[in-house]
């Protein structure tokens, strides 16, 4: 796993919903390409056509409140969004994220930090944003399980591995 | 409570917030997000559920389903059950919300580790248990294994003394909580209602209290498991043991509220938090009044929609759409003659379904409509188009607004 990157970052305020995320007239399907074409797009509609791989979301506190979909942070996986940086996440966002490798980093102040397009660098080992300004901006480094689960690429190819070693020993 | 179902779950004498556990959970149950797990947990190599005897699964977001997509994911659930042995999947026809099925049905019971597809699983806590909300993957790890790893949370305190006046309610008092707390106040925390207001509180409003935990950002909400939760659960198969926090629990951060003199409260668009008193927003007009939902379509909360609209119409262009919690509440409100009553006065009837509340279907809002709504939450498009306005109350209050046109004090009715 990539710990250390640098992107593009997308801006979004506070208690950005999942209803913002992916709003629910779109779950009707399994289809994650419907998800990630609907992402955000009644809070900045350019965000699903423009983002590219690698690029960043920085919000607000309380990024991906309201209702427990994984198609939420799935819609955002697949757009290739590399994390998301935000003071604090909604508690099923962040496991559901986690889940499927999609880094979520807790960074107070950094949606007042970093202006919209700009580049910055994240290291998720020491645990440091660098803002385009050069401001160093320090973050919790997330729990050794957490990283675990990350490591092996999400949740379930660490639960395959681990079922595949069990079986074997 | 949090701590010592987790405790026990893990096969630990105790854990303290902030631990790491890998639990057992004692039971699972799903909605149609069984239909996006099935990728992960075939991927994980595993061909059988764990113990399908710990599982519930019903349809509930788009009951019956709406277009050709759902009902072929309806029927992959379908034969998923059927080849797992799962033999508590309620079906179209014996179907519910699924957190009002598994409350009514008696499957969650106190002390018990309860994980459940639907962030308004915390809405069960009410019968004692610890009951978390979580996603796809994590609903086919738990299928796959029968354990999750959990964050061991503070618990907040929330302490209520005093008498809900005349026409206030669970409902009322949890968006006040809300209002205090803020949208994410109670975050990765769980959330116990304590003190004597809410010990004299019948189950159908202690439910009301646990379902919004999560827009408080809570991970669990809880009521120790007394007297009132016994007779509740008297059906089920189960023996009920009383469950409560020990006598030396500690607590994080504690909210103290006395309702004494709490009048109807209404969360204003489009944050559940964003809460005014009801005077403050009268006159507001309203296109629609959706009575449904998890958090507030019980029997009690018709009687009392059908009490204050008994004999009346709803205002010229105002649409009424009345949603049972589950089908046995609406073979009940049926039973009890409440659906005359609304059709009556000008309702419509829906299956027991999620569809409005979460902007599916059966009755989603069109750009600039406003709704009252008893339901639990009012994110931008939450409930439809983005531009539309939801207005969050009782049933008391959305009654008395349906009857005329515009956001009502239901104490003047």
């Amino acid at each position: 796993m990539q710990t250390q990157f640098r992107g593009r970052a997308w801006v979004f305020g506070e208690d950005i919903s999942t209803d913002h995320i992916i709003a629910g007239r779109y779950l009707g399907t399994t289809d994650p390409k419907v998800f990630a074409e609907h992402c955000l797009e009644s809070v900045d509609p350019r965000f699903a056509k423009e983002a590219k791989p690698g690029d960043l979301i920085v919000a607000g506190p309380n990024f991906g409140c309201g209702s427990s979909r994984e198609q939420a942070p799935l819609a955002i996986k697949h757009l290739g969004i590399a994390a998301i940086l935000a003071p604090s996440f909604a508690r099923i966002f962040f496991r559901n994220a986690i889940n499927l490798a999609l880094p979520v980093l807790e960074c107070p102040g950094i949606e007042a930090a970093v202006k919209p397009g700009e580049e910055v660098a994240v290291d998720m080992g020491e645990g440091t944003v660098t803002a385009a300004n050069g401001a160093v901006l320090k973050f919790r480094p997330l729990p050794p399980n957490v990283l675990e689960i990350l490591e092996a690429g999400g949740l379930v190819p660490k639960l395959k591995r681990e079922l595949a070693a069990k079986a074997s020993s | 409570m949090a701590e010592k179902v987790l405790a026990r779950a893990s096969g630990r004498d105790h854990v303290a917030p902030g631990d790491i556990v890998d639990a057992r959970v004692d039971l699972l149950y799903m909605h149609e997000m069984l239909a996006m797990a099935l990728g992960p947990f075939g991927e994980i190599g595993v061909t059988k559920v764990w113990d399908p005897t710990k599982v519930v699964v019903t349809l509930d977001h788009w009951v019956p389903p709406p277009n050709e997509q759902i009902a072929k994911m309806h029927q992959s659930i379908r034969e998923f059950c059927r080849k797992q042995g799962i033999a508590r999947f309620h079906d179209v026809g014996d179907h519910g919300i699924v957190h009002q099925l598994v409350a009514e049905r008696g499957y969650a019971q106190p002390g018990k580790l309860v994980i459940g597809s639907d962030s308004h699983t915390n809405m069960v806590g009410a019968c004692g248990a610890f009951a978390a909300g979580v996603g796809a993957t994590d609903v086919a790890a738990v299928m796959a294994t029968g354990r999750l790893w959990l964050r061991t949370p503070e618990t907040m305190d929330v302490a209520v003394e005093g008498t809900l006046g005349r026409r206030v309610y669970a409902k009322d008092l949890i968006l006040k909580v809300i209002a205090t707390t803020g949208d994410d106040g109670a975050r990765y925390q769980a959330v116990e209602f304590t003190g004597p207001t809410v010990r004299g509180m019948p189950m159908n409003e202690r439910l009301v209290l646990c379902n919004m935990t999560t827009e408080m950002g809570a991970k669990a909400g809880l009521i120790a498991a007394d007297e009132v939760t016994r007779e509740y659960l008297a059906h089920a198969r189960e023996p009920f043991e009383p469950f409560g926090p020990d006598a030396d629990a500690a607590y994080g951060k504690a909210h103290a509220f006395d309702v004494s003199d709490m009048g109807p409260q209404v969360a204003c668009p489009s944050n559940p938090a964003n809460v005014k008193p009801v005077e403050d927003v009268a006159g507001t007009k309203v296109d629609v009044a959706f009575l449904g939902s998890c958090t507030n379509a019980r029997i009690e909360d018709l009687r009392l929609a059908a009490e204050i609209l008994k004999g009346e119409k709803v205002a010229p262009g105002v649409r009424l759409i009345v949603t049972p919690a589950s089908q046995r509440i609406y073979r009940q409100a049926m039973q009890e003659g409440l659906i005359d009553v609304f059709m009556e006065a000008g309702a419509t009837f829906t299956s027991s379904t999620c569809g409005p509340c979460f902007g599916g279907h059966m009755g989603v809002l069109a750009a600039n409509e406003v709704c009252i709504s008893s339901t639990n939450r009012n994110y931008p498009g939450r409930m439809g188009s983005a531009q539309a306005q939801v207005y969050l109350a009782s049933p008391a209050t959305l009654a008395a607004t349906a009857l005329h046109g515009e956001i009502t004090d239901p104490r003047t009715v």
